[in-house]
């Protein structure tokens, strides 16, 4: 299209009154919808002084919060990361009966409210429930304690890898790992060879969003959790507790430590994609041996 | 495959951790959801007096906690704000028939009363009741679809309205009707109708039990609000338990005892009293008479013929709560 500007049929963004109303409503929209609340959580915490909000996080209970927090991302976000991986693997390198039906499966916990994921786990594992009887003579305790947390957690967060992934190895096919296979490398050679390196930014960008909902769950940890403090409380509760307690001070500082959570973790994915690609970039290397199998099965093939 | 092993092996240890500690020496408290600080200086004074053991609390919804409770939820001592919710205990077995008679005064420590906080200097002049329905008066006080609190200040209002209209039925309806066109908005809580009223600066006065304006004062400053205590108000109870099924299970019943025994000490009333509740014990309410103004309370007993009643006459589908709101 390079006839000359006049005549040409006008298109949407052409007008600068156009571009510029447009951006204008998109930082508005991101200022007051993402940028305020943020920096009223922050403003809040200290709004009271510097001392206050120290004693406020060294609360034993607070501490005691957080380190739940991270003791339930530290099992529950490899846990699903292995799931992710190897269902994501399987849908799209495999051809079985029922395919179709897994991917379905694997996103219901994106469709499904929380809190209905809570109470389906106090219907399955409740005294009341269906295994709770056999639970309780066996003196295993999943609900009301650290287990249940995490597993309500892995419901809610069990599609983010496996999401991020199936979209990419489906575009990228099978024929590296066929090439691979070929060549004899064992199956978890390909994966970590050629698989992985291929998937790794996908990987990790689940990785992040996976750990940053574990840490951020509500509303199914609120129903198995039981609220015990300094036990079960973990700190999306306790910000709760702490805001119904008349602690705004408290609950905001305890804010600020889960925000605080969450930018730590989108913080080391930059620097860490940063990295990667620099490296990528010095040593093509890395990209060796995906142009290796490359000829290997057009070599295959033809 | 190592590392599904080693995720076992801290699963399996995670799990072992909380058998090992049920030892007697321990006890968790299912509480309600704004007493944290209560039971934080309650259980202090206690374990000074019973070294070696530990107390530990869950707050909640207290309907919320009955459920967990009998779901699973290994709580020794319930220590409540609802009747009902203990009834509900009762009715799955949990906690016995009689579990008013265990410890004095219908099992209930302390108590308070749906009470009144106005803007500072009381501009409305609100005095009782009576002023509520006044067309100049907004009213705030939460959903009583989904607040215990504001079922209390319905009741009350109720119990106020029945008193002065010698029991004349249609009369009564019409003020209690009247004073829920008063309210503007309905929040689903007290803490977000307590952010209405001081936050949002929204109403002239806020409903809500006296036990709680003690500690709004405290976050919102003294000199903002003032407490004022209507001519007559309900008897709001906040009922103890021992959850028979969890201390026999785990030997503690009389640890269980001797705790809640200890709310009804001098110390342990003093302590509750020190956080806005009402007590029974002589000579702490003599020590706290002058932050406590006489009040003439009424009983849902004696009202309302029980909470039986008043769950299937008021609160339950096709009640008069149903019928009043739904007038809106």
């Amino acid at each position: 299209m390079s006839a000359p500007v006049k005549g040409r049929p006008p298109r949407v963004g052409d007008a600068p009154a156009f571009r510029r109303a447009l951006i204008g409503v998109v930082l508005t929209l991101v200022a007051i919808v993402i940028i305020a609340p943020l920096v009223i959580i922050g403003y809040q915490a200290f709004s009271q002084g510097l001392k206050v909000y120290a004693e406020a996080i060294a609360h034993p209970d607070t501490l005691h919060a957080i380190g739940l927090t991270v003791i339930t991302a530290l099992i529950a976000v490899p846990i699903n990361t292995a799931f992710g991986v190897a269902a994501a693997w399987a849908i799209t390198k495999f051809d079985f009966w029922g395919r179709r039906f897994l991917l379905v499966v694997i996103e219901i916990p994106f469709s499904i409210s929380p809190i209905v994921a809570g109470v389906a786990y106090l219907f399955v594992y409740g005294l009341q429930g269906l295994f709770g009887p056999a639970l309780e003579s066996a003196d295993i305790k999943i609900l009301f304690a650290l287990p249940g947390i995490v597993l309500a957690s892995m419901f809610v967060t069990a599609p983010f890898v496996a999401r991020e992934l199936i979209p990419l190895m489906q575009a990228q096919g099978r024929d590296l790992e066929e090439a691979a296979t070929s060549l004899g490398a064992s199956g978890w050679r390909t994966f970590f060879f050629v698989t992985l390196p291929n998937i790794r930014w996908a990987l990790l960008y689940g990785v992040v969003l996976c750990n940053a909902r574990v840490m951020g769950e509500f509303g199914a940890v609120s129903v198995v959790s039981g609220n015990i403090r300094g036990q079960t409380n973990t700190l999306p509760l306790h910000i709760e507790l702490l805001y119904h307690d008349y602690q705004t001070s408290g609950a905001f500082a305890a804010a600020s430590i889960l925000a605080l959570l969450a930018v730590v973790t989108l913080v080391a994915k930059v620097l860490l994609e940063r990295h990667g690609a620099g490296r990528a970039r010095r040593r093509p290397a890395l990209a060796a041996p995906v142009a290796a199998a490359k000829t290997a099965s057009a070599e295959v093939s033809s | 495959m190592k590392r599904f092993l080693l995720v076992g092996v801290a699963l399996a240890a995670l799990l072992a951790g909380p058998l090992q500690a049920s030892a007697a020496d321990k006890l968790l408290n299912a509480s309600y959801d704004v007493a944290r600080e209560l039971f934080a200086a309650e259980n202090a004074a206690f374990l000074a007096k019973n070294p070696g053991l530990s107390v530990d609390q869950s707050h909640a919804g207290t309907s919320k906690q009955a459920r967990a409770i009998v779901e699973g939820l290994e709580a020794d001592v319930v220590t409540f704000n609802q009747v009902t919710d203990i009834e509900f205990l009762v009715k799955n077995g949990f906690v016995s028939d009689d579990w008013k008679k265990d410890f004095a005064n219908q099992a209930s420590p302390f108590y308070s009363l749906p009470s009144f906080l106005v803007r500072a200097g009381n501009p409305k002049g609100i005095k009782d009741w009576s002023d509520l329905v006044r067309d100049d008066v907004k009213v705030i006080f939460p959903n009583p679809k989904t607040s215990g609190n504001a079922r209390y200040t319905y009741l009350a209002a109720t119990a106020y309205a029945k008193e002065a209209f010698k029991g004349d039925e249609a009369k009564v309806k019409e003020f209690v009707t009247k004073l829920f066109d008063n309210v503007p908005v309905f929040d689903t809580g007290g803490r977000a109708a307590t952010t209405t009223f001081v936050e949002r600066n929204i109403g002239d006065v806020l409903i809500t039990f006296e036990a709680e304006t003690r500690s709004i004062a405290k976050e919102y400053g003294s000199d903002k609000v003032e407490s004022v205590i209507p001519s007559v108000s309900l008897l709001a109870e906040f009922p103890v338990a021992i959850v028979d099924k969890v201390v026999d299970k785990r030997g503690s019943r009389d640890l269980a005892k001797s705790y809640l025994d200890f709310l009804y000490t001098a110390e342990g009333q003093r302590i509750a009293a020190q956080h806005g509740n009402r007590v029974h014990e002589p000579a702490i309410a003599a020590e706290f008479k002058d932050q406590f103004p006489e009040v003439r309370l009424v009983t849902v007993e004696d009202v309302f013929g029980g909470w039986d009643k008043v769950q299937k006459e008021h609160f339950g589908s096709g009640g008069l709560l149903e019928e009043i709101y739904g007038e809106r």
